[in-house]
């Protein structure tokens, strides 16, 4: 129903619940909702949901589905795994819609539900405590799609010698026919609970009382079966609106070169080497958009950016034999879109390197939850039967050693023989065997209880700031979690400046800030909105204030076709950008266009308008143009690209389009109530029919008393 | 709640309204035009008052509840006079009309009579009022939920269904005796018919209790209904010769030739 303005005049002589009535009516017309009053006396909306989604890929259709007008069922509160008999087969009312904590949110219980799914007509979930451990993704992530295949070495494949993930129980990959949602735990989930317990409770044994609390949930996908299907189905005609009906997942790669290249000069570059230090941005969630990922990516990419601040300060003047890329790929959890795409383009000379050019690669893995005192460093075996290969990863493996002198912590080799845990490496050893390492706090299975779950949040890496500090000084206060990754970053700073052929006697000179470190742990895990965040970005959008005031989602979203990254990768390259670049005194318009400059390149640089502080003594804020080498590289999966939506080589992954969603609650009459009003209806309808047809036929003798004269007709 | 209780509300509420229309009105089109513009007097009637209420409410002190209910029993009251001055405008403009027809018409005699008129425009009445009254809640009825989740009660719609019912048939009444008062210049008649409007109006001031409106507005429709049957010609002596089924020699014994 459209707004109505409070003049409207509906029904005017019948009068309901007078004055809470016209309250509501009145409130809800000025605030600028829905003006129908009657729809707000039966349905209460539900707005802070978050629901699970469908995922294609070239095999399998993965998430929850609801029909196309929603599905409706009566509340249920479960309290233990045992009350699941009521729902599924004792309760006299199904469908049943069941309301779980989270500490029932379990592979068990959901497979119990998905296998009655006649009787349950959806789930909702509500994020309490986090149970002990939980991960939703599979045991052994991306196994296809790594290097360890059959024909790569056979004993390592598929996870035969080390299970990375052993408490994962493959729920995100499951399909349900019924719609999941979250809710947050606030006054909706307490409305829910009262209207549970006013009608829904079971009164010693008898049956239950209508009306029913209910609930309808909507979020009905249009793709289906997998990723080819669909691509299919989306009619691409040479229209200005083509018809989607999934999009492919993707995003944008942030990549730094500590010196830059002509960016518009592809291919192999003679006489350069380049070592790569990788990290991973994206994460994932059960609920995609409540992915937080602090361990799983967080730890990783702020580490990576500490110490690219650490490099770039140390390394102004001197030149290097090697240079060094800084490169955060997105969309690795979605069988590494962002680096298998970056390898892609390297060989076949979309990218300002090649291949030939890379030298050797550090990735950063999760690095925040140590048991001890160590970090593990862990490297391929398969690659380094070479020599060559091996004699690369043991001089990176001194290097890495001997830069935690000084440090509280220092790097151990994993056991020869174990494979590489999933990582961006692994994709670049598919197309050539190239030394490298990645660093883990994990030396075989990961330490991570909450691998890509929204558990995996700042709770979990201890984040805890004392209770009398406002927001900003808690953005400043260092915990030991940024005192420990600090370290971490040091480490990687002085490796990548030996590995780059820095002189040694200027190495103890490089140190990671723990400030730096500390307010991006805030700003990624607490508190997007903060002031740091705000005087570094863009002043072009507030790109954090959507979210506001839970952290920014960090799933990779889907690859829009327009220059539009997500919040995420904004945030990264604003931070890349102001730690590695240089401030200049160009103004806004010079800044959008800089060639016309005597010593401004635009081939070499990007130039960033960033927002700036507010001086003490103003209101405006001192904005300014940065010169950075930060770029923004398309990671949208090769796949799509090619058109071969099927294909076991790339990521395939889409998201299904849909058209609303929503959930509402409200009460339902039993049937006999609604049987007995047609009753009713229909009997009125036949009763007045006869009495009208009698009274018609014998109108003339009913009506007679008073004739009028000249009267015939009737 | 569902498409049953959608339809089951919908015969309640119009049930009367369409049979009647059916098998007296649906034929004859002069009456149905005599209906669509009794109807749009009923329209016009609501749009004065609309506009009124729209202007009180927006100079009114919104957070005051005592003052908004004021406002509220003044629209009603408001309303009641307003529709009722549209019924009497409705009756001048037919009695013009009326005389502007035998004018023109070819026969000597009226095509259709003041009596008919006053059922057809009562009838226009009850429809529009009963639209305005029901629609919104039948097109909510559909949805899968009833009312209550916020204390109301649940027989909502039954009760909105009835209590339409109820003013159709009424509006329909009213305009048989409304017109027969002004023929015979029976003043006083007019002020009960008013007075009884005020009535029922404010009878529903009672809602949620049901029972306390419904009950006494099916009084006065009854009560209403037998006026206007007398109103109309009927009489006791005629009503028992129909239900025992000797209206047919009645009928021959009055058509003897004179």
């Amino acid at each position: 129903m459209t707004g109505r303005g409070p003049g409207t005049i509906i029904g005017f002589p019948h009068k309901r619940k007078l004055v809470t009535s016209i309250k509501l009516f009145l409130f809800f017309c000025l605030s600028d909702v829905s003006c129908n009053s009657v729809a707000q006396k039966i349905y209460v909306e539900l707005n802070n949901t978050v629901p699970c989604v469908r995922l294609l890929n070239a095999t399998h259709q993965i998430g929850c589905q609801s029909s196309i007008s929603g599905d409706t069922g009566v509340i249920h509160v479960l309290e233990s795994e045992a009350d699941l008999e009521w729902p599924l087969s004792k309760g006299p009312n199904p469908p049943y819609m069941v309301l779980l904590e989270s500490s029932l949110f379990t592979k068990s219980i959901m497979m119990k539900m998905k296998n009655a799914s006649s009787r349950v007509a959806g789930v909702v979930v509500v994020p309490k405590t986090s149970p002990p451990e939980f991960s939703p993704h599979t045991t052994c992530p991306n196994e296809n799609t790594g290097v360890y295949t059959e024909t790569y070495d056979h004993n390592l494949a598929h996870c035969n010698t080390t299970v990375w993930n052993p408490r994962g129980n493959g729920l995100s990959y499951e399909e349900f026919d019924f719609p999941v949602f979250s809710l947050k735990e606030d006054n909706e989930t307490e409305v829910i609970k009262q209207c549970y317990f006013d009608h829904n409770r079971v009164v010693n044994g008898s049956g239950l009382q209508y009306p029913l609390c209910a609930m309808q949930l909507f979020s009905h996908m249009h793709a289906v079966t997998d990723t080819a299907t669909c691509m299919r189905r989306s009619s691409m005609d040479f229209s200005t609106s083509p018809v989607m009906v999934c999009d492919p997942l993707g995003g944008y790669n942030v990549c730094a070169f500590i010196r830059p290249y002509n960016s518009t000069a592809f291919g192999h570059k003679e006489n350069e080497s380049v070592v790569i230090a990788a990290a991973r941005l994206d994460s994932k969630a059960f609920f995609l958009e409540d992915s937080t990922g602090a361990e799983g990516s967080v730890s990783g990419f702020v580490t990576l950016l500490a110490a690219a601040q650490a490099l770039c300060e140390a390394t102004q003047e001197a030149p290097r034999t090697r240079n060094i890329l800084f490169a955060f790929f997105h969309g690795e959890v979605f069988d590494y879109i962002g680096s298998s795409r970056m390898v892609y383009d390297m060989k076949n000379n979309m990218f300002v390197i090649d291949l030939d050019n890379v030298h050797s690669i550090l990735e950063i893995g999760q690095v925040a939850v140590r048991s001890g005192t160590n970090l593990f460093l862990h490297s391929d075996p398969v690659s380094r039967r070479n020599n060559t290969v091996h004699d690369e990863v043991t001089n990176l493996v001194k290097n890495l050693q001997s830069s935690t002198a000084g440090l509280n912590f220092s790097f151990v080799e994993t056991d020869f023989s174990q494979p590489l845990p999933p990582s961006s490496f692994q994709r670049f050893l598919r197309a050539r065997a190239i030394p490298g390492i990645v660093l883990a706090d994990h030396q075989t299975d990961f330490n991570n209880r909450y691998y890509e779950s929204f558990y995996d949040n700042a709770a979990h890496l201890n984040l805890t700031y004392p209770s009398n500090l406002s927001p900003e000084e808690q953005l400043e206060f260092v915990t030991d979690t940024a005192k420990s990754l600090t370290e971490v970053a040091t480490a990687v700073a002085r490796t990548l400046f030996k590995q780059a052929g820095g002189n040694n006697s200027q190495v103890n000179k490089i140190n990671a800030d723990p400030k730096t470190v500390t307010q991006m742990l805030y700003g990624f895990l607490v508190r997007s909105n903060n002031s740091w965040f705000q005087v570094l970005g863009s002043s072009l959008r507030c790109v954090f204030c959507l979210s506001e005031p839970n952290p920014p989602q960090y799933y990779v979203g889907v690859a829009k076709s327009s220059h539009q990254a997500n919040a995420l990768t904004y945030l990264v390259q604003y931070l890349l950008a102001n730690l590695t670049g240089t401030a200049t005194n160009l103004t806004q318009s010079q800044c959008k266009k800089p060639d016309e400059l005597p010593n401004e390149s635009t081939y070499l640089y990007s130039y960033l308008w960033v927002q700036g502080m507010v001086p003490p003594n103003s209101t405006q804020r001192e904005s300014f143009c940065v010169r950075t080498a930060v770029r923004l590289v398309k990671a949208v999966s090769p796949a799509f690209d090619l058109g071969d939506y099927v294909s076991k080589e790339y990521s395939t992954w889409t998201k299904s389009q849909w058209k609303f969603i929503k959930a509402r609650i409200f009460l339902v009459a039993s049937r006999d109530l609604e049987m007995l009003t047609l009753g009713v209806g229909v009997a009125v309808l036949f009763t007045s029919l006869l009495v009208t047809y009698f009274v018609s036929t014998k109108a003339d003798v009913l009506f007679s008393s008073v004739r009028e004269p000249n009267n015939a007709a009737y | 709640m569902t498409a049953s209780v959608f339809f089951g509300c919908t015969f309640i509420a119009f049930g009367p309204a369409i049979a009647l229309f059916l098998f007296t009105i649906a034929r004859d089109p002069l009456r149905v035009i005599f209906l669509i513009a009794g109807a749009f007097f009923w329209l016009c009637s609501l749009l004065l008052s609309s506009l009124v209420w729209f202007i009180t409410v927006q100079i009114s002190n919104k957070e005051s509840s005592s003052q908004q209910k004021g406002l509220l029993i003044f629209g009603v009251v408001l309303s009641v006079l307003l529709q009722e001055t549209c019924r009497f405008g409705y009756y001048k403009l037919l009695k013009k009309a009326n005389e502007g027809l035998l004018m023109l018409s070819a026969e000597e005699t009226m095509p259709i009579s003041i009596r008919q008129l006053a059922y057809v425009s009562g009838l226009g009445f009850g429809f529009m009022s009963g639209a305005f009254s029901m629609v919104n809640i039948l097109a909510d009825s559909v949805g899968p939920g009833t009312t209550g989740i916020h204390g109301d009660s649940q027989h909502y719609f039954l009760s909105s269904a009835f209590m339409t019912m109820a003013i159709i048939l009424l509006h329909m009444f009213w305009g048989v005796v409304f017109f027969d008062s002004c023929e015979k210049q029976h003043w006083w008649s007019l002020a009960v018919v008013v007075i009884s409007h005020l009535l029922v109006s404010c009878l529903t001031f009672q809602n949620p209790q049901y029972v306390g409106s419904l009950v006494p507005t099916y009084i006065i429709v009854f009560l209403v209904g037998l006026w206007a049957f007398f109103c109309s010609g009927g009489s006791l002596r005629n009503l028992k010769l129909c239900l025992t089924c000797k209206d047919k020699d009645f009928l021959l014994a009055n058509h003897r030739p004179r």
